[in-house]
């Protein structure tokens, strides 16, 4: 080992070696791909967002704003408003962060506060990232034929017995709020976890010396120290986990019964934004794809007003890992 | 050395794809490509792969995207020919000035599925069923189902209603059925691609026949409209409708090929069967319609999509009742053989 070391600093077998002309050009090269690359891909951001918003500009004069507190979609008296389809996606994604936000950050303590041996740690963080790779759509099936029935029960028993509480006002038919919410809090769940577990992997050894030095429980390190600690990240989990749940699109046209419909209740059947625009696309008329497109823009700006409160929360908390 | 490797591999996939197309170019090919329509897309995929074995040299590409794109790609030129559940509108024919020939191909019934256990056979007349996807008939023991149902034990069960969460054409025979029987149901569902239904807890709607059939498996006490063929395959039961003349018919060859007996074909080759005439007609039934251009710029195109059509109208029939379509009448196939030498 250390003669390997001395190698390098004796006679002529050095790796060290001034640039040739060629690396210069391979440096010049590499840096002009990158920057053309990065280039590209604003530029295509701008591109698309141009096409959109282009396309959404006759519905967007003629609609109005009304477009956007109005509750009825009637295609054939061209009749359009998205309000059901806002409260959808903001209520179901809600909820998806309510449990999948919960679960995942469990998680992410789990994986990473040595409850367990190494081996089994990584095994099982493998198996969460692995949710990741599941297609919408298989989510989908498996919620119909294996979800649906499987929550009934438990359901009409809510239903049947705090039906007052308005969460629980309606009795579910099979696609609803809840299913699609479960599905998608399972989809956010990889996301969150990882996120959340590279945040608690990075507060400073010294911290974690620290707390445990000042006689702390484990429990107490991990709830007072470990937790405030990462919260930046793990916020920035949450708010990335959020944005997955707003754009999930194939799932929730299969399980949340795409109704046009406003209600607390969570068994109730609602719609969400991209669920319209995946299943009317295909079929629209000029204006409609118009009208749609519109409802794309809308979307669009739900998920930029979501990333930027989210990145002022982790600004204003801070990030653990910077501290 | 790596270079030279990297070299040599990008040079061999260069001259490999040169030869590919090279390959490619020399058959001399006819390539016809369609879209539109998905309700007759399983038997139409069918038929053209049968078609283009039989004949060497002319390959048919389809595509299922829906009735309304297929009606966009006809009039912006980018297919050959396309395929409608909703014929072409007068407007639509008018922005394409080399002329439409629209042609049935063949044609398909509409059945009400249901999911209700131990009910094997259910029949639901003319006044309930538009209700029940109105909304107002909410419960399966409903006296008017009831009394339509003599020694048949109905559940005190909520009817869940299953509609099609995205724009297609089954929505708008089904809906067009119903809006030509109910004047309740016309004014304030209306019939179109998606029909405005009611925003009822009830009432959910999902993508596709799959979707559809999926989900009213999945859910007792559930009713909702899909496909015959569809239905057909994936084994749901199927209500008897009450038709015109007050019988109730089953979904099915007969209950269809009688229905279309009793309409004429008009000289556009564009008819609807709202509500078909006859004691055993089933009713809903509705053509499926193939769309061309009457002026062609390659003759040889021309002359492969009328050789197409008349393999359909031959072979195509044959197979139609297997695959969970109606036979066209023979009177309509004689219509269609006549009106496909417009196709030039």
């Amino acid at each position: 080992m250390a003669k390997d070391h001395q190698s390098v600093w004796e006679g002529d077998d050095t790796l060290s070696r001034p640039a040739t002309p060629g690396d210069r050009l391979f440096d010049k090269l590499f840096q002009g791909l990158t920057f053309t690359f990065t280039l590209a891909t604003i530029l295509l951001l701008t591109y698309i967002l141009y096409e959109i918003i282009g396309k959404a500009l006759p519905a967007i004069s003629n609609i109005g704003f009304s477009f956007l507190y109005s509750t009825t979609w009637d295609v054939n008296a061209q009749q359009f408003g998205i309000l059901p389809e806002i409260w959808g996606t903001l209520y179901s994604s809600l909820l998806a962060l309510l449990l999948g936000g919960f679960f995942g950050v469990t998680i992410a303590i789990f994986l990473t506060q040595d409850f367990l041996p190494h081996r089994i740690q990584v095994l099982l963080k493998n198996i969460i990232e692995l949710l990741a790779a599941i297609p919408s759509v298989v989510y989908g099936l498996w919620g119909i034929y294996v979800l649906i029935p499987l929550i009934r029960p438990p359901a009409d028993y809510l239903h049947g017995h705090f039906g007052w509480i308005p969460f629980f006002s309606t009795s579910l038919s099979g696609p609803g709020m809840f299913p699609a919410a479960l599905v998608l809090a399972i989809m956010i769940l990889p996301t969150v976890a990882a996120i959340s577990q590279d945040a608690l992997l990075a507060i400073p050894h010294k911290t974690k010396e620290a707390a445990y030095g000042m006689g702390t429980t484990r429990w107490e390190a991990i709830l007072r120290v470990f937790l405030p600690t990462a919260s930046g990240g793990i916020f920035g989990a949450l708010v990335l986990g959020f944005g997955r749940a707003l754009g999930e699109t194939m799932a929730l046209a299969m399980l949340i019964g795409n109704s046009n419909k406003i209600s607390l209740s969570v068994f109730s059947p609602a719609d969400t934004l991209a669920a319209l625009l995946a299943l009317n696309f295909p079929e629209a008329s000029d204006y409609e794809i118009s009208v749609l497109m519109y409802a794309a823009v809308t979307l669009l700006l739900i998920t930029l007003l979501v990333n930027v409160a989210g990145a002022i929360i982790i600004s204003k908390t801070g990030s653990g890992i910077n501290r | 050395m790596k270079k030279g490797i990297f070299v040599k591999t990008a040079a061999s996939v260069v001259a490999a794809a040169f030869l590919w197309s090279g390959a490619a170019m020399a058959a001399d090919q006819i390539r016809l490509t369609g879209s539109g329509a998905s309700f007759p897309a399983p038997i139409y995929t069918t038929w053209f792969k049968q078609f283009s074995r039989a004949n060497k040299g002319i390959q048919v590409n389809y595509q299922s995207k829906g009735s309304g794109a297929g009606i966009r790609d006809f009039i912006n030129h980018t297919v050959d020919f396309a395929a409608s559940d909703a014929a072409m509108n007068d407007e639509e024919i008018t922005q394409v000035k080399e002329g439409v020939q629209l042609l049935p191909m063949t044609a398909g019934e509409i059945v009400l599925s249901y999911n209700l256990k131990g009910v094997d056979s259910l029949n639901l007349p003319r006044s309930v069923y538009p209700g029940i996807f109105l909304g107002k008939i909410k419960k399966w023991n409903d006296p008017a189902i009831v009394a339509a149902n003599p020694g048949v034990s109905l559940p005190d069960k909520d009817i869940t209603v299953v509609a099609r969460a995205d724009s297609s054409g089954t929505s708008f025979v089904f809906s067009k059925h119903l809006s030509a029987i109910s004047p309740e149901f016309k004014n304030s569902v209306g019939f179109g691609k998606t029909p405005h239904w009611p925003a009822a807890a009830k009432l959910v709607k999902a993508p596709k026949n799959d979707g559809v059939s999926a989900t009213i498996k999945q859910t007792p006490g559930a009713i909702g409209y899909i496909e015959y063929g569809f239905a057909k395959m994936s084994k749901i039961p199927m209500a008897k409708l009450e038709n015109r003349e007050g019988k109730f018919v089953a979904p099915g060859l007969a209950g269809g090929q009688a229905a279309l007996a009793g309409a004429k074909i008009p000289e556009n080759m564009r008819v609807w069967l709202p509500d078909p005439k006859g004691a055993d007609s089933y009713p809903i039934a509705t053509y499926t319609w193939m769309l061309f251009y009457k002026k062609y710029k390659n003759p040889q195109k021309a002359e492969a999509l009328r050789k197409m059509v008349a393999y359909c109208l031959d072979e195509g029939q044959k197979i139609a009742d297997r695959a969970g379509y109606i036979p066209l009448p023979a009177k309509v196939v004689e219509a269609v053989r006549k009106a496909s030498a417009n196709i030039q």
